[in-house]
Order: structure tokens, then C-alpha cells, then sequence
């Protein structure tokens, strides 16, 4: 189980990484879009993530999401729904719960897991929304004219100018957004997930009921571990997004292009 | 109860003072904004504290960080690596299991019993964690403005004879200051934001004494609707953040008076959030 919680974090990292990025997408296409309410509609979302702490976020996302969804179920399918917020307490009839009350307990972590993935792909979609905002303000206004001279309409510079170009520019902000991102998965602790903080407190403790025999306590070494398993992986990303860097920086107009070409000529 | 009363009850709740009992039911608006409140009292002394004693590790890593000499450096870039390199979240847990199995009764040196109870507190133990941590991302900000001081200050430095301390001190220290402080400002937003992770990470928060955050989590928790205490805690929080940018914006206008208006480096808010 304690090696099993290590596949959940790769699994939340490989789960959040792309969603986040389709709603930075989202959210930076929106933020340079015509239509005015749109444009707010982006701004405002990159604006509204970034000025508050996350943790906030990774606490209200998940219960707002539940009782929204569960309210929004409600009013479907109870007989007489009534107001779901009564005094202290929030109420919907047993045929309204997600899940249902008698689903086996794997649907539960499931839900649960679900609910985390949409709060951290919301606000890391934030960031990610205004690295590439900012990368695609970056690309040379000359190549989108260029293509425009060329008779390409709106969509067509996004496409095929505008898009392939910004993500030279945005890769340096994406991969710090990476290392963040896996930085921020212990906080899936949190949201009550099972995952490598609960079981090496769980696992290390003197009373744990999962070893047969009695134990001391071990949690500062689970915890070694778990700092080590970050140190790893933050020490394997910098190598790799290095190599990507690279890659992309090949051929573009920028001063690490111009390195490249004057390394290999 | 009026409003006036509850301040007076639960204003400095946070720190031991005033009405023990937290409330339990009939929860008004007052009430949440005062122990929320109350509880920022706790971010604001991990934040500043830390900020402050941070400062000056900072400074010296960069400088060691910085040295050609590999019993500087080597040093230097390990410690960076270990507190930028893993979550804070995990630092804290890692620190408090470490702190709690220290002998309870404390060891002897040198005839003197030396107290160990007080360091597997949250003020104390959460605020060593927070102290390295600060210093080992503002050290790598300082570090990369001291890559990038002019060489032409330098050299006139050298020109007018200067060595060693006094160079340092007059033409490179301040020139390092000024070229980091916008990224080290954002560093300071992003610490008193981390200190809401204190109270959920291994420490446990002494008497129901905690932070903005562990409050503003048990309203949520009590009354089942979180629409009410977090967005009172985010609207402290983007409180101290302007505070915070105020506060650094007049020591940044300060290291840059010398320069004329335009090429003064500007701030830019640019958040990092976790750690």
C-alpha cells in the first residue's frame, strides 16, 4: 500500500500535468480573445487563482464541487427537495449522495481522488493559463503578420504561426510550473486522499495495527524516504526538461537558438 | 453578544488570551472574522520572523554559494538543493518526527539539562523549518543577482581601490540587493502563504491555538459550508500581500534612488505559490 500511494502521486502528476494544461490553453485563448466577455471571462480566471493562497483553493474547491454537485442532484432526483443549506448543516436526501451511500468503498477514494484532480488542474490551469498568456505575447508580432500578409485568417495564424512558435517561450515557465506541481502533491494529504503522507504516518506509527508485531516509531524514517523520492524526482525533471529546452529552442529566433546554431555550425 | 464583545473575547484567542471555549453553534459573521483574524497573528510571526533571520542566511549561502572554493560552494548548493528540492509540506513532517524523538526529558551538556519540549512546538520547530526554507529560496534569487552584478561595478570598485569586506559591502552587497528585490519580494509573498501550512502538516496546534487557515477550517468544518470562511481567509491574506508589496516597494525605491526613474527595476507580482 505504502509503495502502491506512490503510483497515486504519479498518477495525480501524469492525471493534472495535461488537464491543467487544456484549461491553461482555455483560459490564455480566452484571455486573448476578441469577444470582450470572453476576454474578461480569462483574465478574470487568471487573475482570481493567483492572488489568493492555494491551499485555500485545494480546501474550497473540493466541498464547493461536492455540495454543487450534490445539490445539483438533489433538485433531479429527490422527491421534495428542499433547501439544501438549513443553519448549520447541508442536507440532501440519501438518493442525492455521490456516490450513493451503499457504493462499495472504492468508488468513494475514486470520487474523492476525482474532486482532488479537478481542484489542483483548476488552479494550476490558472498559472499554466498565464505562463502561456505571457508566451504568446512573446511571439514576434512580425511572424503573425507575416502570416497574415499571406492571407491566413484569424484561426489559421493561431494555428499554424502563432501556437507552434509560443512554446519555445513557454516551456521555461511550464517546466517551473512542473516542479511546483509535484512539490504540491502532498497535499493531496489534505483532501483526505490515502496517499504516501497518510501511509507513512500510518505505517510508521507505534500503534499501527498493520505490522503484527509492535514497532517503534518509524516515521522519521518513512518520511526520509518520501524526501528523498522528491529529491529524485526533482533532481530527474531538471534533466529532462533541460534535454526539451533544448530541443525547442532549435531554429527560434531567440538567443538560446542562436547559441545552438552557432554551436553546431 | 455584540460585535465589540466577541473582539474582545476572541480578538487574541489565538495566542491564549481571552475566552477559552471556541464557539460551537450559532456561528455569526463576527465571530469568523474575528478568530480568523485572530489567527493571522500566527502568520504574521512565522512570516516576519523567519523573513528577518532569513535574510542574513540568505545572503551568506549566495555569497558561499557563489565562491570558488568548493568548501564554500559544495555546501552551499546541497543545503539549497535540499529545501528547494522537496515540498515544504514534507520538510515540516520530516522536522517534527525528527524534534519529537528527541529525548522527552531533555539531555544534559555540560551539567546544564537542556529542554527539549519546547523546539516539537509549532513556534518554534515550524518556525526553524521556515527559516531554512526562506533562506534557501532567497539565497538562490541572491545568488543569481550576484551572477548578475555589472562587471563595470566591479571594476570601478576596483578602480578606486577597494578590497575584500569594504568592496563587498559597498559595491556588490547593494547592487545584489537591488537586482534581486523584485523576485525576493515575491518570495516574501509566498512565505506568508506557506505559513498556512503549519497547522496541517505534523505540527499540532496547542489548546485549539492556530492559524488563520486552521480557523477559518473549522468554521468549514462546523458549519459544512465553506463559501463563508475561506474567501474571509483569502481576503486577509490578499490584505498582507498588498501590505507586504507596500512595504518592499519603499525599500525598493530606497536601493534604487541613485538610478534615474526609467531604468529602475520594477516589481512585478509574480506568484510561486507552493513550495
Amino acid at each position: 500500500m505504502f509503495y502502491g500511494s506512490f503510483g497515486i502521486v504519479l498518477i495525480l502528476l501524469a492525471v493534472t500535468a495535461p488537464v491543467a494544461l487544456i484549461f491553461g490553453f482555455g483560459g490564455a485563448l480566452a484571455a486573448r480573445s476578441s469577444a470582450a466577455p470572453l476576454r474578461f471571462l480569462g483574465r478574470g480566471y487568471i487573475a482570481m487563482v493567483r492572488g489568493v493562497p492555494d491551499i485555500i483553493f485545494f480546501l474550497f474547491v473540493p466541498i464547493a464541487m461536492d455540495q454543487g454537485l450534490e445539490y445539483l442532484k438533489s433538485r433531479a432526483v429527490c422527491p421534495d427537495p428542499g433547501p439544501a443549506w438549513t443553519g448549520n448543516e447541508f442536507h440532501v436526501c440519501a438518493s442525492a449522495k455521490i456516490p450513493l451511500g451503499t457504493a462499495p468503498q472504492f468508488y468513494h477514494e475514486a470520487y474523492g481522488f476525482a474532486l482532488a484532480v479537478v481542484a489542483f488542474s483548476i488552479v494550476y490551469g490558472a498559472f499554466a493559463a498565464n505562463v502561456l498568456f505571457g508566451a504568446m505575447q512573446a511571439v514576434p508580432r512580425a511572424q503573425l503578420e507575416t502570416a497574415e500578409a499571406y492571407g491566413m485568417t484569424r484561426a489559421q495564424v493561431n494555428r499554424r504561426v502563432l501556437i507552434p512558435q509560443m512554446w519555445a517561450y513557454a516551456i521555461p515557465g511550464l517546466s517551473n510550473l512542473w516542479m511546483i506541481l509535484i512539490k504540491a502533491t502532498p497535499l493531496l494529504f489534505l483532501l483526505g486522499i490515502e496517499d504516501i503522507v497518510y501511509w507513512a504516518r500510518e505505517l510508521g506509527a507505534t500503534k499501527s495495527s498493520i505490522y503484527a508485531y509492535p514497532h517503534p516509531d518509524w516515521r522519521l524514517y518513512y518520511f526520509l524516504v518520501l524526501l528523498v523520492f522528491y529529491l529524485v524526482m526533482t533532481k530527474l525533471s531538471e534533466i529532462v526538461l533541460a534535454r526539451i529546452n533544448r530541443r525547442l529552442a532549435f531554429g527560434q529566433a531567440t538567443a538560446a537558438g542562436e547559441a545552438l546554431r552557432k554551436a553546431d555550425a | 453578544m455584540s460585535c465589540i464583545q466577541t473582539i474582545a473575547d476572541y480578538g487574541l484567542r489565538s495566542v491564549g488570551i481571552g475566552e477559552r471555549l471556541l464557539p460551537r453553534s450559532d456561528f455569526t459573521m463576527c465571530q469568523q472574522f474575528t478568530l480568523i483574524g485572530s489567527g493571522m497573528i500566527w502568520n504574521l510571526y512565522f512570516g516576519i520572523l523567519a523573513l528577518l533571520a532569513g535574510f542574513f542566511l540568505a545572503t551568506t549561502l549566495a555569497v558561499a554559494k557563489n565562491s570558488d572554493r568548493a568548501i564554500f560552494r559544495k555546501p552551499a548548493e546541497w543545503f539549497i538543493f535540499l529545501f528547494r528540492g522537496s515540498p515544504l509540506f514534507i520538510q515540516f513532517f520530516l522536522a517534527y518526527e525528527a524534534f519529537a524523538m528527541l529525548p522527552r526529558a531533555g539531555f544534559p551538556i555540560l551539567g546544564i539539562t537542556v529542554a527539549t519540549d519546547w523546539i516539537t512546538r509549532a513556534w518554534a520547530g515550524a518556525l526553524i523549518v521556515l527559516f531554512f526554507n526562506t533562506s534557501a529560496y532567497a539565497a538562490e534569487i541572491f545568488y543569481g543577482a550576484l551572477r548578475s552584478v555589472p562587471k563595470g561595478d566591479m571594476e570601478a570598485a576596483d578602480a578606486y581601490g577597494m578590497t575584500g569586506w569594504t568592496k563587498f559591502r559597498r559595491v556588490t552587497w547593494p547592487t545584489m540587493l537591488r537586482l534581486g528585490w523584485p523576485s525576493y519580494t515575491n518570495e516574501a509573498i509566498f512565505l506568508f502563504h506557506a505559513t498556512t501550512l503549519v497547522f496541517f502538516s505534523g505540527f499540532p496546534a496547542f489548546r485549539q491555538e492556530g492559524d488563520a487557515l486552521y480557523y477559518a477550517k473549522y468554521f468549514a468544518d462546523k458549519t459544512f459550508n465553506p463559501f463563508i470562511p475561506y474567501p474571509i481567509a483569502a481576503f486577509y491574506f490578499i490584505l498582507l500581500t498588498l501590505c507586504v508589496i507596500a512595504v518592499f516597494g519603499v525599500i525598493n525605491r530606497r536601493l534604487n534612488r541613485h538610478l534615474p526613474q526609467e531604468s529602475r527595476k520594477r516589481f512585478r507580482f509574480r506568484p510561486q505559490i507552493i513550495r
